[in-house]
């Protein structure tokens, strides 16, 4: 079995190794969502909240990406990127909302946010593959 | 036994002998070969009768070498999570009034975990309860849930087995082991 398998090494290596900030309340979708962009070479860290998110880029502006679930507690996907772009040394960073359910009204929110896409769970490898080409 | 010469391509005949000869000097071959019989029907079962969907062939295809326990890892955090929202959802449920929109978040997170997983049955049973729940029908929500802790346990002991039999097994990729 090759070690790249399901990985199209997109996240790129050594210094110009993209670092993502995956965001979930839940244990087995940060799991989940961290294999896949491991598995693509992606530097990633996790994070259960929003809150915990939101204070991770106050301290490490080298955050490339933010990929999110929607719906946590607290504080929702979509709060966390209404903060990311009201803010002016993050609003550059893409931020990807993830969610299991397709609500057309909140995708389309998302999206007239800023969000860079939008992607329904579960997951999958070839559903960070497309976000590639729109990170670098 | 008879060799058929007629009909079957001379290979088949070949094969019998290959594999007479194999398990007879490598026995440890044979052992492996059983042992993966049985994986292989197990998971088979557990796929025909709906237990598991083509989502956990997925988790499947995350584990290489960098990560070869993946799909453990993964299926023992879920059943983490699972057992407390399931405990959270039974002390929710002993409440009055009913507070419906709190079921329905907390199966909303057992619901997606299951869903990450591709544990079916689960996810069919969580989507019932929350169609009672929105409906905000508590007798329809108790009798659902029982499904749910049901399918959970039948659930988790099968993947119990499974993992059990699979680590036996040893490390990835044995059909190429040639008995040493």
């Amino acid at each position: 079995m090759s070690s790249s398998r399901g990985g199209n090494g997109c996240g790129g290596e050594g210094e110009r190794q993209i670092h993502v900030l995956a965001v979930d309340d839940s244990s087995v979708d940060r799991a989940m969502i961290a294999r896949i962009l491991r598995s693509s070479k992606y530097r990633v860290t996790t994070v259960d909240s929003g809150k915990k998110a939101l204070e991770l880029l106050g301290l490490e502006p080298d955050v490339n990406m933010i990929i999110t679930d929607y719906w946590m507690p607290e504080m929702t996907g979509y709060e966390l990127l209404k903060r990311v772009k009201e803010s002016s040394e993050l609003r550059e960073i893409p931020v990807v909302i993830m969610s299991s359910e397709n609500v057309p009204n909140r995708i389309n929110r998302c999206l007239a946010e800023g969000a860079e896409d939008f992607l329904l769970k579960p997951v999958r490898p070839s559903d960070v593959s497309r976000l590639c080409s729109r990170i670098r | 036994m008879a060799l058929h010469v007629s009909s079957a391509p001379p290979i088949s005949a070949f094969h019998h002998l290959l594999c007479f000869f194999f398990h007879d000097t490598y026995p440890e071959m044979e052992y492996a070969s059983s042992l993966q019989r049985q994986l292989a029907s197990m998971k088979k079962n557990l796929f025909d009768q709906g237990y598991l969907d083509e989502q956990f062939y997925q988790l499947e295809e995350l584990q290489d070498e960098s990560s070869p326990n993946f799909v453990e890892e993964v299926v023992t955090l879920f059943f983490r999570d699972s057992s407390r929202l399931v405990a959270n959802i039974d002390q929710a449920l002993q409440k009055y009034p009913q507070d419906f929109r709190r079921l329905d978040n907390i199966m909303h997170q057992l619901k997606g975990s299951a869903s990450s997983i591709g544990a079916a049955k689960m996810k069919n049973e969580c989507t019932s309860f929350r169609e009672f729940c929105n409906k905000e029908n508590r007798e329809g929500c108790l009798r659902s849930f029982q499904k749910v802790k049901k399918e959970h346990a039948v659930l988790k002991q099968k993947l119990e087995n499974y993992f059990q039999l699979l680590r036996q097994d040893g490390p990835v990729d044995k059909a190429t082991r040639s008995g040493n």
